[in-house]
Formats: structure tokens, C-alpha cells, sequence
């Protein structure tokens, strides 16, 4: 035995160089703000976001109407909040959609063997030839409009771009020290595949899903301007979008408000994905 | 007045204090080497006579003169007049050092059109010199091309004749053959005597005592940021006064120091304030004194309170233990005519290995040598049951272990285990210690709590670490501590081969040499049987009963290792033997 004993030395902790910034401040209030928007809309107004007020139709903003009113005198403040549930829900259940099919497809095309490969690539070449807001055009006019068809038509947009991360993911880890360490100990290879290489396989994919939900929001609601997702008269910002778009001369304010929330939400998100994208490269450089 | 006059260095990054009151001088066409651990400041001080330090170091000195031209005060621009022009500099990694988007012709002529000192029309053929001057073949060919079509020794050339493009006084080569095969480490060490000749100052920074031991006219050992020893060569190298200069010296693997420890076997563990010597913990000869005072520098320039007698040397260190070997019983590991091609990257086939036979007994360690590219990493992975030979057989105790499904290798997979050059990539960088070991525990013990937990503070304790590592991540531990930890998950199943491949070769000399006595112990106590694989002939040496030499594929040579080693049959061992630097070889 070595009567040597190693120290460790004192454990370094990642030093957090977190400087506030304002940025940083903004993203988490805009965050706050859309996740209490999504969940109690009604704490923020009292009015009602389907009850309509010819009288008061097309008001401008102002102390009675914030965001002002549409053609039907709807308050246009309370519709952008309602709506915040369903635009939201839709971006987040389009990606977590797109994620899971892509894990599927780019982990069976990178275990599966070298047929299951080529075939399951080739199909994601062709599907990432067609611009993907086409692709989800495709699936909705099959699948007809609705909330639940909008959300999958998105998912089958964006999940070859996703298949092909995690199948280059996959393919590194599988060739990997680690994976090759778990072999010669004699692991067997379902245990292999679910304790190394999925959770090391969808790692960054994680974070890249965070800068992709921001895409897939505004696809959404690319969507249901074309008329395509939930349908009038409920709250969608990108319905919203598309009503305001023969108002735009006359009142703008129908379409820039809905407008201006799918922007900030997905910009929002975007600033928190690429920081998460920074701090997951760092720790797997370190 | 010397070239290189320093006086007082101090070189500080914030609170840490990396170089302390390091004082040299280094005249033309003299070769002084430093040398030190990862740690030991070496680097820095290197860095911070080429103006390099970094941001946010704080680099003071007494003195620091180069050439007449005091470099304390320098700004930026004059900086980049000296550097490259008058201070050349060569760092280890020559891959990284070298744009990898420019030809190599481009690269050696930077020097030389950012000083303007040649014209257009001249840089051509001066930069065809150059190449020639340093031993590359073909250099008109090579200019033309990009960094990864050179071979690892062909870039380091490359990069010194960039270095010396424009005839620097100083030239400082930071671990300039540490990546490089023992001939091409010869070839390059050579290239820099000959510098040295025409009257360059050469500053030579190493790990490695005697990979210095031929060319240095003077060392300077460094620990914990200062100079604890300076002296000519010879002196220092027959009979060192400071205790780590000892330690240094024991470390190197080589023949006479087969069948012993190579690292201190009874360090003093007193904890080292900072107004103390920073070697104590370490050191066998440390009292109380050295824990609170830093000591005066003795006339031989050695900073110790207890100086090892100048004519005896080690006598006052313990007498290296003499580790007892198990003899070799029956046949563990019966390899045939393993044959394994490959196709280079421009389509020609190549056979990585060549009609490789081999037999491991038990209990034996059997070493494979041989430059990057002969196929001993195949060899290794055959014997894995990672590679699939093209021809040939593996029996693993009497039963297949190749042209088999892996459905019948698993069973007996956790019998053969492996520790790596890389350890961190061999980790999953999700798991901390605990789970590393403990994946490897569960597959021939307890399965989970408290029993595993124990099994793997057990197994940690055997390879000398204490159970505080058991939540750390693999990348928050020194490269000995992986290595270590590496080991701890080989022994766990507990098999009856361990392959290692390259598994000291990204360590210090110091940390080298705890490995490899580890691995000493771990032989005697538990009977495991070693494939043991490297390029460096002194570690080979050292751990086999058997060795054999592979070049290109083959095996050229093989038999007990005293018997090659002393009286090799072939040129190539006898070149290789030749190449060792420091005469590991005597």
C-alpha cells in the first residue's frame, strides 16, 4: 500500500462573475410578467376579453383602454393578456413536441444502425429542404386548423432540425472515452444507452430548446394570423396579429400591442436560452 | 554584463503569488534550464520575460534587463519590437501554436515581415533556409503546407525555425519536446544545441530533469514559485542539495532504479505557512523550522534549511524501498497473428497492426514500446475486445475473446480492465467521483447504499486518496487524482488484466513516479496481471518483467526486459535506447 495519502485540494468553486446587468433585469421582469399573465390573467384587469362594446369601438389608448380597443370595442389590454396562455402554450408545447420527435428520430438514426440511419436521415434532408413555416402549413392543411394542430404542425417543422443535433450528439458521445469505459466494464448496452449516452446525447439540446421556443412562438402565431390556429373570437396574439392588420392605417394599436408581446416574449426567452447555452458550454469545457 | 539579467522577480496574479524573488542570468550561447512541477512557476517566468505574463499579472523586479534594454518599463509596442525579433519563443504545443489556416512558409516568415527586415523577394528563400536549418526534409514542399499535414515533431521544427527566424539573443522553448517521441525528442534537443553553438541564449523549460541533463549548461529547480536550488549541470544532476532536486532525480525511471520507489516514501505532512518553505509537506528532512522561516540561501545557491551533503548524495533521505514481484504463472492472455487494417485518410489501406503474437501470464506485467503509429494503442484495444482483429485470435483464460458476440464477452468483461492516457474523457462528465466508481463496484459487488459506499471508500483509500473526493467531478481533480481515480474503477470489478495505455504520459515526472509506484503496489498486493503500454522506454523499463519493442505494426523485438533493454538485437531498439535523453539507458 502507498502510505502516501492525496490531499484534495480545496474545492474550486465556479467563481459566479454574475454582473447585474440590465438586460438581465428586463429578460426576468418581461418573464415574470408573461408566466403570471398565462396563469391569472385576471389579476391585471377587469375587463373582459370577449365582451364586445360597439360604442366604444376603435378607442385609441388611453386611461379607460390602455392598449385601446378593435373594431368590436373588445379591450385590446385584456385580450393581449388572455391571449398570453394560449400564444404561450403554443410555443412551449410546439417545442417540447419538436424536441421529443427529434430525440426519437436522431437517437435511433444514431443507434439503430447504419440502415435505420440513412433512411431516417434522408427524411429529415428532405424535410429540412422545405422552409419550415411551409412544412407546418402542410400539416395544418391536413390536420385542419385548431390550437392542438397548430402545436403539432410546428413540432413537425422543427423537429428534423432537432433529430439532426441529437443524432451529432449522439454519435460523439457513443465514440466517447466514457461510453467506451462503460463497455469494457461490461455494461450492458440498453443500460449503457439510457445512463450515458442519452443524458450526455440531449444535454445541449436542452438549452438549444430554449432559443428554439422563441422560433416556434412566432411560427405559432404565424400560423393563426393565416387564420390557421385557435379561432376567433378567443384571445391569440397571432389571430389578434392578423385582425389588426386591416385596422393598421386607422388603428394601430389593434395589431402593434399582440405584436409587440410576441416580440418581447420570444426575445425574452432567447436572451435566458443563450445564457444557458454560455453557461452549459463553459461547464463542459471546464 | 549578461544578455539576461534578472534580479527579484516577482510575478503575481491577484492573491495568488505564482513567481517569488526569482533571480537569473543568462549569457549568449549558454543554456540554462528550469525546471519544476505544474506549478511551480516555471511557465510564468517564462511568460514574463517575453513581455506574456497575462492580464491582470503584476510582474515586479529589482532588475530585469535584457541586452542593455531594461523590460521592466516597456510598453506594449516596444514589447512587440523585441518579441520575435530579440526574445524567440517555442511553447509546448506546437498544434496550437501554429495557425492552423496558414502555410507553414507563411507562418516562419511572420518574424520576418512584421520586423521588415528582409524584403519580399528575399523572405522565400530565407524561410527554405530556416526550414533546412532545423531538419526538415523537403523544405520547399513543406512550406506549402498547412500545420496538420506536418507530423508532431515536423510542427515543433517548424515552430523553432519560426522562433529563430530573425536571430533572436534569447530563445525560450517552454516543454518543447514533451508530446514528441523519444527520436524526434533527440532530433529536436539536438536542433537546439546546435543554436546554442552559433550563440544563442537559450532558456530550456522542463518537467523533466533529464531531458535537460544534456543540453543545460546550468538548473535552476523551482518549487512553489521560487528557485530552491541553482547550479551547474553536473552538479546538480550528481549531487543535488536540496531534497526535491532528490525527489526529481529519484522520480526519472531508470535501470538502476528498477524494483524500487521512485517517490518519497515518508513525507513530513507538516502543514507550510506562507512565511515558511512551501516544500515541507512534502519533504522528508522537514522540522519546525522549515514550517515558520524561509531559509538563506546557501553558497551553493540552495534555499533549505537542511542541504544534503554536497559529496554523498541521498544519504540522508530513506534508501529506496525494494518492491517484491509475485512470480509469472500460466497463461492468461494467448494472442495470435492479430492482424488489423485501416484506411488512411487518403484511401490506401495500411495495416495498424501486423502478425502480432503475444502471451500474458499471470501475475506478469508485459510492456509494449514503440514510437506514436506502431500500433501498440490497437494492440491494446484487441486486447480490450474494443477492435475486432481482421485475422487472428484472442483467448482470454482458455476461452475466445475475439470472433465473438459481445452477448459472450460480457460476462467475462469486468475480468479485463483499462486505464487510459485521457482519464477525464473516460468519465462521464455528469458523474462525480462516487458514481464512477460506484457503476463499476455495482457490476461485480454491492449493487447500492451504504455497502457500494464502502466498497468505493475502500478502493479509494487503495489508490491513495482520501474519501473527500468521493463528490467531486472528475475535472476538479489534478491529473494525478484522476489518474488515481481511474485506477480505483479498474481495480473495482476486481479483474485479472489491467491494460494501461500511455497512463503516466500527460503527468509530471513527480506525479509519474507516485503513479507508477502505485501501480507497483497494487501488482504485489493483488496479483493483477499488466499490459502496460508507452513510448517513454524508462517507465517501460521500470514496471515490465517482459517488454516488447513494435514499429510499424510488428513486433521487432521481444524477451525479458533486462535482456532488450541491455543487449538489443535490432538497430531500432538500439536507436530508441539511443534516443533516451540523460542515458536512461546506462
Amino acid at each position: 500500500m502507498t502510505t502516501l495519502t492525496v490531499a484534495a485540494p480545496p474545492r474550486r468553486r465556479p467563481r459566479l462573475r454574475t454582473a447585474v446587468r440590465p438586460a438581465h433585469v428586463a429578460t426576468a421582469a418581461v418573464l415574470t410578467l408573461i408566466v403570471l399573465a398565462a396563469a391569472f390573467p385576471g389579476l391585471f384587469t377587469s375587463a373582459s376579453p370577449v365582451d364586445t362594446d360597439p360604442v366604444h369601438a376603435l378607442t385609441a389608448p388611453g386611461a379607460a383602454h390602455w392598449f385601446g380597443t378593435d373594431q368590436l370595442g373588445r379591450d385590446i389590454f385584456a385580450r393581449v393578456l388572455y391571449g398570453t396562455r394560449t400564444s404561450v402554450w403554443l410555443g412551449l408545447g410546439s417545442t417540447v413536441l419538436a424536441v421529443a420527435a427529434g430525440s426519437v428520430l436522431g437517437l435511433a438514426a444514431a443507434l439503430g444502425g447504419r440502415w435505420t440511419d440513412q433512411a431516417l436521415m434522408r427524411l429529415v434532408d428532405a424535410l429540412l429542404a422545405l422552409p419550415p413555416i411551409l412544412l407546418g402549413l402542410l400539416a395544418v392543411t391536413i390536420l385542419g386548423p385548431g390550437t392542438l394542430n397548430v402545436m403539432i404542425a410546428i413540432a413537425v417543422a422543427f423537429s428534423p432540425g432537432y433529430a439532426r443535433l441529437v443524432r451529432a450528439e449522439a454519435l460523439v458521445v457513443r465514440t466517447s472515452g466514457y461510453v467506451e469505459s462503460a463497455t469494457v466494464l461490461g455494461l450492458r448496452r440498453p443500460l449503457l444507452v439510457v445512463r450515458h449516452i442519452v443524458p450526455n446525447a440531449l444535454g445541449p439540446l436542452l438549452v438549444l430548446a430554449t432559443v428554439g421556443f422563441g422560433s416556434s412562438l412566432i411560427a405559432a402565431s404565424g400560423l393563426s394570423f393565416l387564420g390557421l390556429g385557435p379561432q376567433p373570437p378567443s384571445p391569440e396574439w397571432g389571430t389578434m396579429l392578423s385582425e389588426g392588420r386591416n385596422f393598421l392605417a386607422t388603428a394601430w394599436w389593434i395589431g402593434v400591442f399582440p405584436g409587440a408581446a410576441i416580440t418581447f416574449t420570444a426575445l425574452s426567452v432567447n436572451v435566458v436560452g443563450r445564457r444557458a447555452q454560455a453557461r452549459f458550454t463553459r461547464r463542459t469545457d471546464g | 554584463m549578461s544578455l539576461l539579467d534578472i534580479d527579484g522577480l516577482d510575478v503575481s496574479f491577484g492573491t495568488v503569488h505564482a513567481v517569488r524573488d526569482v533571480s537569473l542570468r543568462l549569457d549568449r550561447g549558454e543554456c540554462l534550464a528550469l525546471v519544476g512541477e505544474s506549478g511551480s512557476g516555471k511557465s510564468v517566468t517564462a511568460r514574463a520575460l517575453a513581455g506574456l505574463a497575462g492580464r491582470g499579472a503584476s510582474v515586479t523586479a529589482r532588475r530585469l534587463t535584457f541586452d542593455g534594454t531594461d523590460l521592466r518599463t516597456l510598453k506594449d509596442r516596444a514589447w512587440r519590437d523585441i518579441r520575435g525579433r530579440r526574445i524567440g519563443l517555442v511553447l509546448q504545443d506546437a498544434l496550437v501554436s501554429l495557425d492552423p489556416l496558414r502555410r507553414v512558409g507563411a507562418e516562419i516568415a511572420e518574424p520576418l515581415r512584421t520586423h521588415r527586415l528582409l524584403s519580399r523577394a528575399e523572405l522565400r528563400p530565407r524561410v527554405l533556409e530556416l526550414l533546412s536549418d532545423v531538419g526538415v526534409p523537403e523544405p520547399a514542399r513543406r512550406a506549402d503546407q498547412y500545420p496538420h499535414q506536418l507530423s508532431g515533431g515536423l510542427r515543433q521544427r517548424a515552430l523553432i525555425a519560426s522562433a529563430v527566424a530573425a536571430s533572436p539573443g534569447l530563445l525560450i522553448a517552454d516543454e518543447p519536446t514533451t508530446a514528441l517521441d523519444v527520436t524526434v525528442q533527440a532530433q529536436v534537443l539536438s536542433l537546439l544545441a546546435k543554436l546554442r553553438g552559433e550563440g544563442t541564449a537559450l532558456l530550456l523549460i522542463s518537467h523533466d530533469l533529464s531531458v535537460v541533463a544534456d543540453l543545460a549548461d546550468r538548473v535552476a529547480v523551482m518549487y512553489g514559485g521560487r528557485i530552491v536550488e541553482h547550479g551547474p549541470t553536473d552538479r546538480v544532476l550528481r549531487s543535488p542539495r536540496h531534497p526535491y532536486t532528490r525527489t526529481l532525480l529519484d522520480a526519472v525511471p531508470t535501470a538502476h532504479a528498477k524494483g524500487t520507489r521512485l517517490s518519497p516514501s515518508a513525507p513530513s505532512g507538516l502543514p507550510a505557512e506562507p512565511a515558511g518553505c512551501a516544500y515541507t509537506p512534502r519533504c522528508a528532512l522537514a522540522d519546525d523550522g522549515c514550517r515558520t522561516a524561509l531559509p538563506v540561501r546557501d553558497d551553493h545557491a540552495t534555499l533549505c534549511h537542511h542541504p544534503l551533503p554536497a559529496t554523498t548524495a541521498a544519504k540522508a533521505l530513506p534508501t529506496p524501498t525494494v518492491i517484491e514481484t509475485t512470480p509469472p504463472g500460466r497463461p492468461l492472455v494467448v494472442a495470435e497473428d492479430l492482424t488489423k487494417r485501416y484506411r488512411a485518410p487518403d484511401g490506401t489501406p495500411y495495416d495498424a497492426v501486423r502478425d502480432v503474437s503475444l502471451t500474458l501470464h499471470r501475475g506478469e506485467t508485459l510492456g509494449v514500446v514503440g514510437e506514436s503509429g506502431s500500433g501498440k494503442t490497437t494492440v491494446a484495444r484487441v486486447l480490450l475486445g474494443l477492435t475486432e482483429p481482421d485475422t487472428g485470435t484472442v483467448r482470454f483464460d482458455g476461452v475466445p475473446w475475439t470472433g465473438v458476440p459481445e452477448r459472450a464477452r460480457r460476462p467475462l468483461r469486468h475480468r479485463v480492465q483499462a486505464v487510459q492516457q485521457d482519464p477525464l474523457g473516460s468519465f462521464d462528465p455528469r458523474f462525480d467521483v462516487e458514481r464512477v466508481i460506484g457503476e463499476a463496484v455495482a457490476l461485480a459487488g454491492p449493487r447500492r447504499g451504504r455497502a457500494r459506499r464502502a466498497r468505493v471508500a475502500e478502493l479509494l483509500d487503495q489508490v491513495g486518496l482520501s474519501a473527500s473526493v468521493l463528490d467531486r467531478r472528475p475535472r476538479e481533480l489534478s491529473g494525478g487524482q484522476r489518474q488515481r481515480v481511474a485506477i480505483a474503477r479498474a481495480l473495482a470489478p476486481a479483474p485479472d488484466l489491467i491494460v494501461c495505455d500511455e497512463p503516466v504520459s500527460a503527468l509530471d515526472v513527480s506525479v509519474q513516479a507516485q503513479i507508477l509506484d502505485l501501480l507497483a503496489d497494487l501488482r504485489r498486493d493483488t496479483g493483477v496481471t499488466f499490459l502496460f503500454i508507452s513510448h517513454d522506454l524508462g517507465v517501460v523499463h521500470h514496471v515490465s518483467d517482459r517488454v516488447l519493442v513494435m514499429r510499424n505494426g510488428r513486433v521487432i523485438e521481444s524477451g525479458d526486459v533486462a535482456a532488450v533493454f541491455t543487449n538489443p538485437n535490432e538497430e531500432y531498439t538500439r536507436q530508441l535506447l539511443a534516443a533516451v535523453p540523460g542515458g536512461a539507458q546506462a
